[in-house]
């Protein structure tokens, strides 16, 4: 700037640089709005969720709730042991996890190591769409065709129906394995070039480099990967509702059709409720418990995940 | 073939490798003979004709370089004249970028690394490397040395142990770190993770170690102490460098080849090329090229 200004107080921005400052100012205070947001948002679902928890609890104890097997609130006489959909809820997420974290992984690993450019050209964009389906075509291909065709074929323990936690739990592992294959392979991508490169100049065969230091180096990213993936499963309505039947059974048969927290919510929440009822708290009530339960997952995963961190850095 | 190149002395040198033969004919005529670099000294590797190309683009061509037991090889010359894609011409590192295609050959006592006799892994594990920037692997300090052990061979617990102490003695690391063996490789200052990725690269007792700029990172202290570490395990483990620092190439080479660019005939952008290739006291006092002269007193100053 001219030497005048700069006489006058050398410390002082020029006028440009002034209104600069200011818009970053604006900037941030807008960014702040946003953020608050968020987390006026979640506030919101908290307090909705909570209130008309409490009018249930105070009508149906926590113990009729947390200790007893049957499920039929909203029946006449009513019965609110919510086991069954918890462990209609664990059943289809073990399922799904169990197909989409080593299935994605692998498809992962293929498409970061192993797959020719043209090869990955075609296959990326195929996982995106598949990620991009409605979750009711996935319902509609779980009854038509994973339920008759794979679920009533691999069961052989028991009479598998035409609704099974099997189905729902094969079908949601498929629509969450491109989710998981992109996170995973995402983290892979991550690991350093120099790091890989360090493993194959010591003599490292692909697989070896793959197993001794891209994966180590990933774990963490491929833990968080898994923990949204089982979250989204936990979280999935419309295709469990479809797949697995809305009968909630108390029982581990994998074969039979139960129901889920979610599902449950959707069921309850289609029919008509008046609002006020105790069938319309009980939708809130395992609102909340769903909450809950996804929240200790979450903390739970989110220790996990610090702890590899701190083992390698 | 393979015999000749086993126990290549100079007159077998200078039958196949017309061109450095003539480099170092002219050697003895003028009498030279640098304390280390001295022709009985077997020559372990050789590039004959070696050149690469990315794509269409011709990043190097026509390197001719012996590389001989117990010395030390500097490769310099200004940035992007292909010292990088030579020395990683070395170890086959190369394979792993897929536009990279290498011609001419690559000898290794007599076996050219890119034909059928040899394997990558096998290349590699021989002809160990240290990278520009220290890339130790996010495990424990014990773990980064005995990776290259165990996939090449899966020693027991006791000789992995009995590797990892030897290894990191040799790479001066060993009374450094012998206390926190199992702590992360990244609690490490920058100079130690260097000296830890030599370690790591000696764990799997290699017969050649390449070095791309491996001080280019480091301040002068852990310099003088990677110097001093090379100078000491040479005679164990030839050795080759890429360097840009002149005085370092000076200080610790026995041998330098100088590359440079030029735009060739039909290209857009300048091809590497070896200008120059012989003892270090040589390339420093008496360059034979001009273009050689030239980089060094503008470099060294
Ligand atoms: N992976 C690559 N793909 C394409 N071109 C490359 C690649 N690596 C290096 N090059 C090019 O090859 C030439 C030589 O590069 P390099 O060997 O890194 O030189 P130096 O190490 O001497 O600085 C440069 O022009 C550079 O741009
Ligand atoms: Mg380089």
């Amino acid at each position: 700037m001219s030497t005048s200004i700069a006489a006058i107080n050398e410390l002082q921005p020029s006028g440009r640089k002034l209104r600069q400052q200011r818009v970053e100012k604006l900037i941030k205070f807008f960014l702040m709005i946003v953020a608050a947001s968020g987390m006026l948002i979640t506030t919101g679902v908290v307090v909705a969720l909570v209130r008309p928890s409490i009018d249930f609890f105070r009508s149906i104890s926590l113990g009729e709730f947390l200790g007893t097997t049957a499920w039929f609130p909203l029946y006449e006489p009513p019965d609110y042991g919510v086991w069954p959909l918890i462990i209609g809820t664990f059943s289809v997420m073990l399922i799904a996890v169990v197909i989409a974290v080593p299935g994605g992984l692998a498809i992962a690993f293929y498409l970061s190591q192993y797959a020719s450019d043209s090869i990955r050209r075609k296959l990326k964009p195929i996982l995106e769409i598949l990620a991009g389906v409605p979750t009711v075509v996935f319902g509609f291909f779980a009854i038509n065709f994973i339920g008759p065709n794979i679920a009533a074929k691999i069961w052989v323990f028991s009479d598998i129906g035409f609704y099974s936690s099997l189905s729902a739990g094969i079908t949601v592992g498929l629509m969450i394995m491109p989710m998981m294959t992109t996170l995973s392979e995402d983290a892979m991508a991550a690991v350093p070039r120099a790091l890989v490169e360090g493993a194959y100049a010591l003599g490292a065969t692909k697989r070896e480099t793959c197993t001794g230091v891209i994966f180590p180096a990933a774990l963490s990213g491929i833990i968080a990967a898994g923990v949204i993936a089982m979250s989204r499963a936990i979280g999935e309505t419309t295709i469990v509702l479809l797949a697995a039947g809305s009968t909630a059974n108390f029982t581990f048969d994998v074969g039979q059709p139960m129901q889920t927290m979610s599902s449950f919510i959707g069921f309850a929440g289609l029919g008509d409720q008046p609002t006020g009822s105790t069938g319309y708290q009980t939708i809130f009530a395992v609102g909340s418990l769903l909450f809950v339960i996804t929240f200790i997952l979450n903390m739970f995963s989110r220790k996990i995940v610090a702890r590899f961190r701190e083992v390698y850095e | 073939m393979v015999d000749k190149m086993v126990n290549a002395t100079i007159p077998e040198v200078s039958s196949t490798l017309p061109k450095v033969g003539s480099v170092l004919r002219m050697n003895l005529a003028e009498g030279q003979s640098s304390s280390s670099a001295n022709f009985a000294n077997e020559m372990i590797m050789e590039s004959v004709g070696l050149q690469v190309h990315y794509g269409d683009f011709l990043a190097v061509r026509d390197v001719n370089l012996t590389i001989h037991k117990s010395e030390i090889t500097a490769l310099i010359g200004p940035s992007g004249c292909g010292k990088s894609t030579i020395i990683r011409c070395f170890n086959r590192m190369n394979d792993l970028i897929p536009s990279a295609k290498v011609g001419g050959n690559v000898f290794y006592k007599g076996i050219d690394l890119y034909g059928p006799e040899a394997n990558s892994g096998e290349v590699r594990r021989r002809i160990g490397m240290v990278f520009q920037k220290p890339n130790p692997f996010p495990k424990s300090i014990y773990e980064n040395v005995a990776f290259g052990p165990k996939v090449n061979g899966k020693p027991s617990k006791k000789e992995t142990d009995e590797i990892v102490e030897r290894s990191l003695k040799r790479a001066a690391l060993w009374e450094e770190v012998k206390d926190r063996l199992k702590q992360s490789a990244f609690s490490l200052s920058g100079g130690q993770q260097q000296r830890l990725c030599i370690a790591r690269a000696l764990a799997v007792n290699p017969d050649v170690l390449l070095m791309d700029e491996p001080c280019s990172a480091l301040d002068p202290i852990a310099t003088a102490r990677i110097e001093d570490l090379m100078a000491e395990i040479k005679t164990e483990y030839p050795i080759i460098i890429v360097t840009h620092n002149m005085q370092q190439a000076a200080r610790v080479s026995d041998r330098t080849a100088f590359f440079n660019t030029e735009i060739g005939a039909n290209a857009t952008r300048p091809t590497g090329v070896l200008v120059e290739y012989d003892t270090t006291r040589k390339i420093f006092s008496n360059p034979s090229d001009t273009r050689t002269e030239q980089y060094i007193s503008g470099r060294m100053g």
